[in-house]
């Protein structure tokens, strides 16, 4: 783990990574603190001030209700993050219980397991989502549902392959000779063995969860108004363009900073994980 | 049966059944739907008697079991209901929205092909020097924003502050075009209107691209990192100890064998567009499929909802479908295999 730390630190651009993910993390917890205008997060409206470029009174300029736009992107930094958490806390579990019953058990159980697996890969990751944003009303718990509903099948195919091959080796079949029970050989003897894999996607997996989710909102079926979310920040400021260019600019760029942080850490680490193997 | 063939009927049939339950899936979320559907098509002023008129002709009170069953028996006719949006039968709409959108998404799929791979290729033969360093960044640079950042990025500063592309539309409207597929490049061609095709060409590219963009940057990193690894294997040594060019050791030995997982991502990838076209449509007014699936979503249009995912998922299906017998006929072990094993 500490070596880990050390080569990531050491390569300046997983170093750029974690300068990245530390600034987004910290300015969405101190968000509070850092926001020149933190009341801004909500529905505030400051007309001596609306729509106008960047300032030194407003860093990346104010939306066209006069709300500071870097205080919004710290607050949205703050759903963003929230939202990636609370995803990949529920999905990868969830994914890992059906590949590794399905993997290990084999049989009608695996098919039945699979099919319902590839049912969900086979509808397009966002549209799957989308549909669902549709049918729910559009809250934060409901993106995180969708959310989640398109991305357990990935682990539970990762696992699934893993489980597959576990399946065969000398240490599962000594724990079935000695009578452990299904739980036993599938969550204690095969589940540690996908656990580099998991926790490698895992990491990539939080920019990704980012951009979807702030798809979701961009499409106005996310997190709803007057919430600071980065894709609905876009989506409204997309009909202004060029001439408020901010309005679009500084949340996308922020999407793009939060995002290729993380893969630059993820990356490193995959190749770190891999190489240790 | 030759090995391929065999392939193709297995895969088909596995299809076959993920297309069923991909139709109960999308059924069962639609059903979910809180409120009236009947009470939302018509309106507040709407009678109780024409609501329940609507509802019993839509089987909306019958238990969801036979609800699809009537669905599925439509279906096989060929016939997804009425959009309670446009009040046309959603074939049509879909008929008429669809090939924009897969117009875009093909273009974008060569874009990203035909950017991506070379890309990669570059990166991996200069693999520890500075290109590969530069391909490297900008490619993880390509898949950390979503496609609408980019579409918005490249509007901003190839339609706007240099104005090079138009910011919206498939066609200049002065050219009078017979939509006889409904692609423009091919009905262009069809017509022999070679300026009308550069103008849909000069239309298509920006959208295309700002699709396109993260499936660049996947493919690039894909198609470097499996070159990467065949580089070390003992035939490019000794293609290396007989002095052949880079280039040829490149292209020939390197990439070949690593076009094959890459294919398998680009399938994936496509998918991705699929739905990443919902995005894209969105910031440059693309009269597709997607802003349609948008629009009957907001208005909580049952049969349009469940017809639209479902003829993107059938799409899709196809693809990864055709992207398995095109690896299956670049993969020599399956292409030769019924000479050994069978």
């Amino acid at each position: 783990m500490r070596r880990t730390i050390i080569i990531l630190l050491r390569n300046p651009l997983s170093l750029l990574g974690a300068i990245l993910v530390a600034a987004v993390v910290l300015s969405a917890v101190l968000a509070d603190y850092i926001a020149p205008f933190p009341e801004h997060r909500g529905s505030v409206v400051d007309f001596v001030y609306f729509n106008k470029g960047p300032t030194a009174r407003n860093l990346m300029g104010t939306d066209l209700v006069g709300r500071d736009l870097f205080s919004r992107i710290l607050y949205a930094f703050r759903i963003s993050l929230i939202l990636g958490v609370v995803v990949l806390a529920i999905a990868p579990p969830i994914g890992t219980l059906v590949g590794l019953f399905a993997g290990y058990l084999g049989g009608r159980t695996e098919f039945v397991l699979m099919r319902l697996t590839d049912v969900f890969l086979s509808i397009p990751p966002l549209v799957l989502a989308i549909a669902m944003m549709g049918v729910l009303e559009p809250t934060l718990m409901n993106a995180m549902l969708a959310v989640t509903a398109m991305w357990w099948p990935w682990y539970a195919r990762l696992v699934y392959n893993i489980a597959r091959s576990e399946r065969e080796e000398g240490y599962v079949l000594a724990a079935e000779v000695i009578g452990a029970s299904t739980l036993h050989v599938t969550l204690r003897e095969i589940l540690p063995n996908c656990l580099p894999a998991i926790i490698t996607k895992m990491t990539l997996d939080m920019g990704f969860v980012i951009i979807i989710a702030s798809s979701l909102s961009f499409l106005g079926l996310g997190v709803q108004p007057p919430t600071p979310d980065l894709g609905s920040m876009v989506a409204e400021g997309a009909r202004y363009l060029p001439d408020s260019w901010w309005l679009t600019v500084f949340p996308g760029l922020a999407i793009l900073i939060a995002v290729f942080g993380f893969n630059l850490i993820g990356d490193a680490l995959r190749e770190i994980l891999g190489a240790d193997q | 049966m030759s090995a391929v063939l065999r392939l193709l009927s297995r895969r088909l049939g596995i299809s076959l059944i993920v297309l069923v339950g991909v139709s109960m899936l999308i059924f069962g979320i639609a059903r979910v739907i809180p409120g009236d559907p009947a009470r939302i098509a018509l309106g507040p002023n709407a009678t109780e008697e024409q609501v329940a008129n609507l509802r019993a002709a839509l089987h909306l009170d019958d238990p969801v079991v036979v609800q699809y069953g009537h669905f599925v028996a439509d279906l096989l006719q060929g016939d997804l209901g009425v959009s309670l949006y446009t009040n046309r039968p959603v074939t049509l709409d879909i008929a008429q929205f669809l090939p924009a959108t897969l117009e875009l998404v093909l273009f974008a799929g060569v874009l990203m092909v035909a950017i991506g791979l070379p890309l990669g290729m570059w990166s991996a033969r200069y693999r520890g020097r500075w290109p590969d360093h530069l391909i490297r960044v900008v490619s993880l640079l390509g898949v950390s924003a979503p496609s609408f950042v980019w579409a918005v990025i490249l509007m901003l500063l190839f339609a706007f502050f240099l104005p090079i592309f138009p910011i919206a539309g498939r066609i200049t409207d002065s050219f009078e075009i017979t939509r006889a597929t409904g692609f423009l490049l091919i009905d262009t061609l069809l017509a022999r209107n070679g300026a009308a095709f550069f103008d849909v060409l000069w239309h298509i590219f920006l959208p295309a691209f700002a699709l396109a963009v993260s499936g660049i940057g996947q493919a690039a990193r894909l198609t470097r990192a499996n070159m990467v690894e065949t580089y070390d294997r003992p035939y490019v040594e000794m293609a290396q100890a007989y002095g052949f060019s880079a280039r040829r050791i490149a292209a020939k030995y390197a990439f070949k064998p690593s076009l094959i997982p890459s294919l398998t991502i680009i399938g994936l990838d496509f998918a991705a567009m699929l739905g990443n076209a919902f995005l894209v449509e969105a910031v440059f007014a693309w009269p597709g499929l997607s802003r349609y699936g948008v629009a009957v979503i907001l208005r909580k249009d049952l049969n349009a909802i469940i017809g639209t995912v479902l003829i993107i998922s059938a799409t899709f299906l196809i693809v990864n479908l055709i992207v398995d017998l095109l690896i299956a006929f670049l993969n020599p072990r399956i292409r030769h295999s019924e000479r050994g094993t069978s």
